[in-house]
């Protein structure tokens, strides 16, 4: 396929990303393409560059060499205001001491869409109030941040993305840290939103959902394809040092992942 | 709301005009020799529609070229202050952060300094323009150090490099004072160091009032960016905002306006840091109020601070610094009890 048709036709691309800061390499040689509408998880132990492969495809920061490509344009070319109408970040830690409450933490999503001069209209007070009962905390809306619980917290980030009206949005683990309910709630919740997803994921189990894998090891691209294609028994063994073998749940008949220690 | 609504936005000037002038004719009616209200209407209308009253000159001397100088620029300086202090705190996500840090003040006193006891320039460079020249030095220093030492933070590499720098000169000062110094000299600056508005003539107005408006200006119309610092420098990039270009204008303009209220009054400490936080816990986070509400604060606190220093010991002028801190601490803890309590 033509290289050019093939970018236009990928919402995000990656080709041959390489990032190192003072002297260490993070991430070698990574190309991807994410496909429109798909759900990309993410995967990798710790320190294989899936949140420099995030910062990278987001724009936040520049690759070492290699280019990044947004619906078939150069991300360094476009201004940083232009991105942020169309993509989207929730980072994996995102806190402030400011007392702000949830509704002006939601509101900063629409700053993309806004200038100097143009005054907030009713139309963005509408994607604010669309954002935040998309994430179910429209009885909140008032509350301190500090005042609001870990998970309400990344509902709250993930309202600001979409108060954005990104087609792409990027998710940095956003379960870290999260308790187990509130971790499923979080993810059914990034399945169930229109928008083209990439997100960072450390529970193998969880990444089963996703529609196609990434997998990172030492800030190379392992593996890329449907999650049962690419974590074999041998990969899990040579990425992440565990055992692994798939098991169905006679509940529901869902494969899923029985890990174990080398 | 953020709503541009031009009446309402005229409704909000006219009060705060009306409210700026009530406080500029107390400062100026308030002093060691009262001047009676009708006797500044009057000195005001002569001088400005010619009106031809028949007033004491030396009345008129006192309103027109001390007291209304000195309120306006203490007004101006405290907007100055108090909206560098804003602008840093929120780039630099530190609450501690005020328009000193960048090294300003420190870069005032040695360029001071050097004009009024080493004798740099041989008279024909003022004091104030040699602070100026100091403290824009000493900015440049800072700025250099933080950019070639950025690392993963930036606000962590701005806030060291200004403590480096801000000892670095502060040192050179002291030097400078104890080797050349006479205690006379050295008391001198000691006392403009502390703030000080005796010194302020039409040509400091027509300086700081501009300064502190364009100031204004440039803040108020990257409201939304600095908004957009709430999470850190990495979520202000993902909402679209040009990071390194926002912070660098920012931060050279409240560099600027500082240096020119140093250079003029000399470093009144407090306001910058104060205000700022005194506003937020009541008008809230967002620079659209939060940035004219903390102009208007800090023009209002200096008037009242300037006033203060020249009526609290009879017949003696307080350095307005000493003022600023004495009102300024106590006021500070009251408001963070109180706000603890309410929140």
């Amino acid at each position: 396929m033509n290289a050019s048709v093939e970018q236009a036709t990928h919402v995000l691309s990656g080709q041959n990303l390489s990032y190192s800061v003072k002297g260490a390499q993070l991430l070698t040689d990574v190309s991807l393409a994410i496909r429109p509408g798909e759900n990309l998880g993410i995967v990798g132990p710790n320190g294989s560059g899936k949140s420099t492969l995030l910062k990278l495809l987001a724009g936040i920061q520049a690759p070492t060499s290699g280019e990044v490509f947004l619906q078939g344009e150069r991300l360094s070319a476009i201004r940083r205001r232009d991105i942020a109408q169309r993509l989207a970040v929730v980072e994996q830690h995102a806190e402030t001491s400011d007392s702000i409450s949830l509704l002006q933490a939601v509101e900063l999503g629409r700053t993309p869409w806004l200038s100097a001069l143009a005054p907030w209209s009713d139309e963005d007070e509408r994607i604010v109030s669309q954002a935040i009962a998309d994430v179910s905390l429209q009885h909140l809306r008032q509350r301190a941040w500090h005042t609001l619980s870990g998970g309400e917290r990344q509902r709250a980030h993930i309202a600001r993305a979409l108060a954005q009206r990104p087609q792409i949005l990027l998710l940095d683990e956003p379960t870290n840290h999260l308790d187990i309910q509130q971790q499923l709630s979080i993810l059914s919740l990034v399945h169930q939103l229109p928008v083209t997803t990439v997100i960072a994921l450390h529970d193998l189990n969880q990444a089963l959902a996703c529609d196609r894998l990434a997998v990172m090891d030492h800030g190379r691209l392992v593996a890329l394809g449907s999650p049962f294609e690419v974590l074999t028994p041998q990969r899990l063994l040579g990425t992440f040092g565990v055992h692994g073998h798939w098991l169905t749940d006679p509940f529901d008949g869902a494969r899923i992942l029985r890990l174990r220690t080398a | 709301m953020n709503v541009l609504n031009v009446p309402r936005l005229l409704g909000h000037t006219l009060w705060v005009s009306a409210l700026l002038l009530l406080a500029i004719v107390a400062g100026v009616a308030i002093g060691e020799t009262s001047i009676s209200l009708p006797v500044i209407f009057q000195v005001l209308a002569n001088k400005l529609w010619a009106a031809g009253f028949a007033v004491d000159p030396i009345d008129e001397g006192i309103v027109w070229n001390y007291r209304l100088t000195r309120a306006i620029v203490a007004a101006t300086c405290g907007a100055g202050l108090a909206i560098s202090g804003v602008v840093l705190q929120s780039l630099l996500r530190n609450a501690l952060a005020d328009p000193y840090l960048l090294g300003i003040s420190a870069g005032a006193s040695t360029g001071a300094v050097l004009v009024a006891i080493i004798g740099l320039g041989a008279g024909a460079i003022s004091l104030s323009a040699g602070a100026f020249v100091g403290a824009i030095a000493a900015f440049a220093m800072v700025a250099l150090l933080a950019r070639s030492s950025r690392g993963q933070t930036a606000a962590g590499q701005v806030i060291l490099a200004g403590i480096a720098g801000s000892q670095l000169f502060n040192a050179l000062t002291s030097f400078l004072i104890t080797k050349s110094a006479s205690a006379e000299q050295a008391r001198g600056i000691m006392f403009w160091l502390l703030g000080n508005l005796s010194g302020v003539r039409w040509s400091s107005v027509t300086l700081s009032v501009p300064v502190v408006l364009i100031g204004l200006g440039v803040c108020l119309w990257h409201r939304r960016s600095l908004d957009a610092f709430t999470f850190g420098a990495d979520s202000a990039a993902s909402l679209g905002i040009p990071v390194r270009r926002v912070q660098t204008l920012l931060i050279a303009t409240a560099a600027l306006v500082t240096a020119v209220m140093v250079s003029i009054v000399g470093s009144i400490g407090f306001v910058g840091l104060v205000i700022p936080h005194a506003v937020r816990m009541v008008a809230g986070v967002r620079h659209a109020r939060l940035l004219p509400l903390s102009a208007l604060s800090g023009a209002l606190f200096l008037i009242a601070a300037d006033v203060l220093s020249r009526i609290l010991i009879k017949g003696q002028v307080l350095p307005i610094g000493v003022i600023t801190a004495l009102v300024g601490a106590p006021v500070f803890v009251l408001i963070l009890v109180r706000g603890n309590r309410t929140r």
